[in-house]
Formats: structure tokens, sequence, C-alpha cells
């Protein structure tokens, strides 16, 4: 109930002050809020779907909506174009396989992870926002939940579109269902991985910097510096002797190229001289064992760099 | 130039351990090459792929991208620019200042471990060496003065500086031919090609388009830097 100003001038001692008289409190009638509470969990799904929203400039300036989309075209529309003339020339399988289109386009979902990480972490940090998230119910387990599974889920999304779309093509053209089922989930199983790994280690460095521009460049550079490592690694040395299943084991420093050593040594996909694998069964638990102790590594280190904001 | 400029500038590019992230790049060209040479594969194609594909097409280009958006770009993302520009200084020589400084460090940091590296992989044999040398000389500088050019034009300069270098230059460049007369990179070996002969170091342009290319980007890119500079907003972040 709003009440009238109560001037209680007649049990203040003011007459002999007289600018005391001035002092007065008005009660305008502010009330606590006693309904129901949408609690932390609600919060910490919000941050999510607007972290989610955000990775692909949602309800932001159009500006920033011009990467995202950009990309998402260039991923999504050589797979339309494969379908399209693997229809038309009516084959009977597509000319590449899911996993490796993804391994083909990697880059480009390398510069969507490099520039989309730091709008999700470095932003909050550099205009000090993330104390105002943690001035409400969620914690600082929830901040890092949130947005560590929002940046998975727009990779995931970004590398979902294309495979989508070359399964259905190939549905749509008469290929092989159970061939093409079974190849579109070892596709999936690959988008699945390639974005867990590489965006959990640019998520840590995106975390580091409160400077965009720096966290792109520091990403960016780590993700193609080691993948060229890699690749050149594997390019110099002998195919045919032992030194070529010795130097598969250089994939271990790209996140991108142990995600498909794995992937293709698992499925036994890929083919032709500069096929990245994991080398045998040793191979395959090591470079799992890397791919797992990088993402719970990363996951740990986010929460310890949140421990103190 | 202007010294006080240029010593602000490199404090900002090196000061406070950035400078050792930027001896990532040396130090493990300078790596690579020690490990490739213990081996005994054959050393012609060792070092093309080693100075050629790392250090020419990846590290070179991120290098000129951390550098050339690193003397300008960092200023203007956090205000600190208008310090500067508030001084009595024409706006085109705070450019060719930092542009000076963008260069000398982009080659600094790239030309040394590639004249080493090259010696360590291949000896001073058919000029090998020379022509990576000079093709990184060249296309250091072009990179530089496009990146700091990118860094003045928009925000996004890292993401569109790697958008060029790596998707177009290494990504389309490889599937499309005619993308590459459009290359830094493939200007830079076509200059080192003319200095080192074509044993030494292959080009896909010609020297006659090589040239006139490189200086209307360099010298272009440098003028439109200090056009923009002169009439710069700073706008907040979208």
């Amino acid at each position: 109930m709003a009440q009238p100003p109560d001037t209680r001038s007649a049990d203040t001692r003011s007459a002999d002050t007289g600018s005391a008289d001035t002092g007065v409190i008005h009660d305008i009638g502010y009330r606590g809020y006693s309904g129901p509470r949408l609690g932390r969990g609600y919060a910490t799904r919000s941050l999510f779907t607007q972290s989610l929203r955000a990775a692909y400039g949602l309800g932001r300036s159009g500006k920033s909506k011009v990467l995202p989309m950009l990309v998402l075209a260039v991923v999504t529309v050589p797979a339309a174009i494969v379908v399209a003339v693997a229809i038309t020339m009516k084959r009977d399988q597509l000319p590449v396989e899911y996993a490796g289109y993804l391994a083909s386009v990697n880059l480009v979902i390398a510069v969507f992870l490099a520039s989309q990480a730091p709008v999700l972490l470095s932003r909050d940090l550099r205009y000090q926002t993330v104390p105002l998230y943690f001035s409400r119910p969620i914690t600082r387990t929830d901040y890092v939940r949130a947005k560590f599974a929002a940046m998975v889920c727009a990779q995931l999304l970004l590398m979902a579109a294309p495979l989508l779309v070359l399964y259905l093509g190939a549905l749509l053209g008469g290929m092989d269902f159970s061939y093409n089922t079974g190849h579109f989930l070892y596709g999936l199983v690959a988008a699945v991985l390639y974005a867990l790994v590489p965006t959990s280690v640019a998520l840590v460095i995106a975390a580091a910097t409160p400077r965009r521009g720096f966290g792109v460049a520091a990403i960016m550079g780590y993700l193609a510096v080691s993948a060229a490592v890699a690749a050149v690694a594997v390019g110099i040395s002998d195919p045919g002797t032992t030194g070529s299943d010795a130097a598969q084991w250089t994939s271990l420093i790209s996140p991108t190229e142990l995600v498909e050593s794995l992937v293709n040594e698992v499925f036994d996909l890929g083919v032709g001289l500069d096929r990245r694998y994991a080398p045998g069964g040793l191979g395959i638990a090591v470079f799992a064992l890397v791919a797992l102790a990088l993402v719970v590594g990363s996951y740990r280190l986010l929460l310890t760099r949140y421990k103190k904001v | 130039m202007n010294p006080t400029v240029a010593r602000l500038t490199l404090r900002g590019l090196l000061g406070r351990r950035r400078g050792l992230l930027l001896l990532v790049v040396p130090a493990l060209l300078l790596l690579v090459s020690a490990i490739a040479s213990g081996s005994s594969a054959d050393a012609h194609g060792l070092t093309v792929k080693i100075l050629g594909q790392l250090g020419l097409g990846t590290l070179v280009p991120i290098l000129g991208l951390v550098v050339g958006t690193g003397v300008i770009a960092t200023e203007i993302d956090d205000g600190s620019i208008v310090y500067l520009l508030a001084k009595p200084l024409p706006r085109w020589r705070i450019i060719t200042t930092k542009l000076a400084v963008a260069i000398g460090v982009t080659w600094l940091f790239s030309v040394v471990p590639t004249l080493l590296s090259g010696l360590l992989l291949y000896g001073t044999r058919d000029g090998m060496v020379l022509g990576y040398t000079v093709a990184v000389l060249v296309a250091g500088a072009a990179y530089s003065a496009l990146f700091l050019l990118l860094g003045v034009v928009t925000r996004h300069a890292v993401v569109a500086g790697l958008a060029y270098a790596l998707i177009w230059e290494s990504m389309v460049g490889n599937f499309v031919e005619g993308a590459r007369t459009l290359s830094v990179q493939q200007w830079g070996r076509a200059v080192a090609e003319a200095v080192a002969g074509d044993t030494a170091i292959g080009a896909d342009v010609s020297f006659g388009a090589a040239v006139p290319l490189l200086l209307v980007v360099t010298v272009g890119a440098t003028v439109l830097a200090s056009v923009k500079l002169a009439g710069l907003t700073l706008a907040g972040e979208e």
C-alpha cells in the first residue's frame, strides 16, 4: 500500500536546528517480490539459449550476423552442390564421405569457432559483466556449463547442417539406405567430436583474454599452425616405411587432426596417401585418451578460471 | 617516421610477454627444420614442404596478420587511438610509422628463421635458401600493409584477414587456378623466382604481373589506410 509521505516533524528535535527539517524519508511503496521464482536452472537455461543465439548473431545487430551466416552458407552450399551433381549424374553413391566432408571444410569451421568463442566469453570479461551474472542465483559452474554447452551446440549445428543435406540428398536420390544411414551416423559421431575437442581448447584461450581480436588470432593461430605442422610432418615422412606410422603421432598436437585421425581409424574411413589415422589399437587408445583429456582438462581450466573473476 | 610513435607501437606489440608469443613462430620453424634435417628423406622435397608449405604458406600469413593488425587494430579496438590522433601529426605519418614497425617485426620473426632453417635443411645449393628468403621478405611486407589496412577498415580485421590468408590462398588456391593470381604468397614466389631461378622456387604468377600487383597492393593499402584513418569514426561494439 502506498502511503502518503509522513513528515515526522513532530518527533524530530529540529525546532532549533532548522536544516534537519528537510531530511525526510518517504515511503513510496516499494515491495519485495513474493511470487514463485524460476530459479537457478531456468537462469542457466536462459544463459545457454542466449549464448547459442549470440553465436549465430541472432538477436544482435545485422553486422554480427554476417560472419556466422556466411560460414553456415560456405559449409552447407557445397554439400548441396555435391548432392545435386550426384543426382543428375545418376550416381549410386555420394562422391564424398560424410566424415571426410567435415574434414575438408575444417578450416571454415575453425574460423567460425575462432571468431565466435571470444564473442561468448571475452566480451563478458572486457565489460565486466561476469560479476553481474554471479550476483544472480547462477553459480560459476552454471556459467561455465551454459557457455560451454552453447558453443558446443553452435558448432554441432554448423556441422550437422551439411551432413543432413548430404544424407537427405542421398536418400532422395535413391541411394543405398543402410550404407548411407551408417555412414551418416559415423559423420555425426565425427561432428560431435569436432564440436567437443577443438571447441574446448578454443574456449580456454577465449576465457584467457578480454580482447576479442587477440582471442580470435590466438585460437586460429593455434589451430592452423598445429594442423600445418602435423600435415607437414606427415608429408615429409617417407611413405611405405615405418616412418609413416610414426609421423601420424604428430596429429596429437592438433585438436582437429586428432579427431580426424581417430574417426578415420575407428570407422575405417578414408583412402589415399595423405590419409590421417591413429596408428593401430594403441593409437586409438592414446588418441581417444588425449581427446578426452583435452575436453575434461579444458573444462576444469575454465572452472578454475572463473573461480576468481 | 616518428620515433615516439614507433617506440610506443613496438612496446604495444612486444611488451608484456606478447613478444614471447610471437617468438613461437620462428621457434616452431627452426624446431621442425632441426628435426627434419636429421631425417634421411629427400632434402629438396623436405625444404619445399617446410619452407614453402609451413613457412611461407602458413606461418608468414599468420605472423603478418597478428603483427599487421596488432600495430593498429588493438588501439582502435580499446579506443586509445584517440590520444594518438589528437597529436599534431599527419595521419599518413602515423600509418607509415606503424607500417614500418610492422614490416620490421614481421621480417625479424620470419626472414631470419627462414634463412636459418633453409641453411640447416639444404645448405647454400641452388639458391634455394635465397629464393625462399626473398619470397618471405616480399610477402611479409605485402601482408603487413594489407592487414594494417584491414585493421583500420573493419573491426573484424582478424577474421577477414584469416579468411583471406587461409581460405582464399590455401583452400581456394588449391582448387581454383585463377585464385592464385590474386595471392600475395604467389607474388612473393614470383619475385623470388626472378632472383634465385626457377630450380629454387616455382611460382604460378609471372614476374611481370607480380611486381605491379605487389606495388599496387602495398602502396594502395598504405594510402587507403591513411585516408581511412583521417576520417576514422570510433564505433561501439555491436
